[in-house]
């Protein structure tokens, strides 16, 4: 069973650090408890979203610069 | 009389809607324009027409200069007034307005970067006899910066050249951690503004945030509007303001009024705008200029009558100002709180969500900015800046029981904002006796939490 990992904040989600950067995390890769998977904007001010389970990035449900509400499923990670 | 017929509103949430009550106090028509989010918001219902711009994000709506150009087009617009915030000051977006055939509500392009551009903006104001605190031009490597701090005297700040709106700034207390943030400093303004020019400053220890409000028009009339205190602020983001500055010196009042004045004649400037000075000791000090109308432009308003976003409307369609500067009298004292969707007891932690309940003072003195009703969702997606309480009183006493009583009447509920905190701000000794200055606001919060 994988894990989802949700939007704790409405706002617009981003998976780079900055419009020109790589992403925080490739698809597939391995991320550890605590990691930042990307960033949402939410009133001018940036939060990060981190990874709450070690894993394999498995599968996004949102794209970068996506609008996400409160809840809403980020990525699946496989453990 | 006016060439203007039809104003877009290039802007959202409660400025909006303060621009298109001047249309409308002119005989203007009013165009909104909207994102997915704010399809059914005030400014959208208080406009004569209004036009769709693209999805939530700001990058997709507020800030897309080519569906902007488009809703102008298709509205029959003839103008556009950029509000403060967005595209307010961007030199790229007023030239494309100006090249469509459409009036810019502002300065031309030319002076807007001439003024953006902090270290211009500094040179220019040193030119026209205008004091600057002590600093550098850009420099251009650690060495350079060292060299300028030797000069100028530590502490400095190292800021972005293009940098604005409190953002770009670093401290450092000695060579050592100067060589550590200019490159740092230099990294972030290349990635925020898009250019990696900085300079260094020196960092005065207590000073009071004081701005002058200009006006000019395109026949060579310019008028100062009296100065605003706004010192009250948190990491360079002001909270509260006030119209005149208390305690401030009256022969120092005067020149620096002047030289706010002469600033903008001598950049051939047009339309309302704001010199921004630091005072401590006496002495003030140019640190920027902002090519636009403010968040806290009805404090001016209100002590002085004059209606700024009507006189930047008459003087966008080619009018001569509606006052001379012996008409500009100042009267009584006035106050700005800003209410923010924040909440104060979580480090001021954004607080997007739906308005369950809204009570607004009212009675003597009161005028609240605002484009929120019961019901309304404040959307993630732009400032928290939902509100401003401005309160008005015969003299600074008054105007503070005015606000104390005003304050207690005001209700949001659904979502924390910075209310509580004005409850608080407006019995603090530094804030009633008028000595506060600008790390008032930080020592403040630090002892209540």
């Amino acid at each position: 069973m994988g894990h989802t990992i949700a939007a704790r904040t409405p706002g617009v989600f981003y998976r780079r650090p900055s419009p020109d950067a790589d992403p925080y995390v490739a698809d597939g890769a391995t991320v550890a408890e605590g990691d930042v998977i990307g960033l949402i904007e939410v009133m001018k001010t940036f939060r990060e979203v981190k990874a709450d389970a070690a894993g394999t990035i498995a599968r996004w449900h949102v794209d970068n610069e996506d609008e996400v509400s409160i809840g809403q499923e980020l990525v699946e990670i496989d453990p | 009389m006016s060439p203007l017929r039809s104003v877009l509103v290039a802007n959202r949430g409660e400025i909006a809607v303060r621009v298109i009550r001047a249309c409308r106090d002119l005989g203007l028509a009013a165009v909104a324009v909207y994102s997915d989010a704010d399809a059914s918001a005030a400014h959208v219902r208080h406009a004569d027409s209004a036009v769709h711009l693209g999805k939530s994000s700001a990058s997709k709506s507020y800030l897309n200069v080519e569906a902007l150009l488009a809703a102008a087009r298709e509205s029959g617009a003839d103008a556009v007034h950029p509000g403060y915030g967005f595209l307010s000051e961007n030199a790229a977006f007023a030239r494309a307005v100006a090249d469509a055939g459409l009036t810019w509500v502002g300065p031309s392009a030319d002076v807007i970067e001439r003024m953006g551009d902090k270290a211009t903006a500094r040179a220019t104001a040193e030119a026209a006899g205008v004091p600057v605190v002590p600093g550098s031009g850009v420099v251009a490597s650690v060495d350079e910066a060292v060299a300028a701090a030797a000069e100028v005297g530590y502490p400095v700040l190292v800021k972005a050249s293009a940098g604005g709106g409190g953002r770009g700034i670093r401290p450092a207390a000695d060579d050592d951690e100067l060589r550590r943030v200019v490159d740092e400093a230099r990294r972030e303004a290349a990635s925020a503004f898009g250019s990696d020019a900085v300079y260094v400053e020196r960092a005065l220890q207590h000073p009071k945030h004081v701005e002058v409000q200009v006006l000019a028009d395109a026949h060579g009339g310019v008028v100062h509007v009296g100065e605003r205190d706004c010192s009250l602020q948190r990491r360079r983001q002001k909270l509260l303001e006030e119209a005149p500055a208390p305690g401030l010196d009256l022969a120092l009042r005067e020149r620096m009024c002047a030289a706010a004045a002469d600033l903008a004649r001598e950049v051939g400037y047009v339309g309302a705008g704001t010199v921004e000075f630091l005072v401590e000791d006496g002495e003030f000090f140019f640190i920027e200029m902002n090519t636009r109308i403010q968040v806290e432009h009805p404090v001016s308003e209100l002590v002085t009558g004059v209606d700024l976003v009507v006189e930047q409307l008459r003087v966008a369609a080619g009018e001569p100002l509606s006052v001379a500067q012996d008409d500009v009298v100042v009267r009584g004292a006035a106050f700005e709180f800003r209410v923010n969707a924040e909440d104060p007891d979580d480090d001021f932690l954004p607080t997007p969500g739906e308005i369950t309940a809204l009570e607004l003072p009212g009675g003597p003195g009161v005028r609240v900015d605002t484009a929120l009703a019961v019901g309304d969702v404040i959307p993630p997606f732009y400032d928290s800046m939902v509100a401003k309480l401005c309160v008005w009183g015969p003299d600074r006493a008054t105007a503070l029981a005015r606000a104390r009583r005003a304050l207690a009447e005001y209700r949001v509920e659904g979502v924390p904002t910075t209310l509580g905190l004005h409850r608080r701000l407006v019995d603090e000794p530094a804030l009633v006796d008028g000595t506060h200055d600008i790390t008032s606001l930080e020592q403040i919060l630090a002892q209540i939490s």
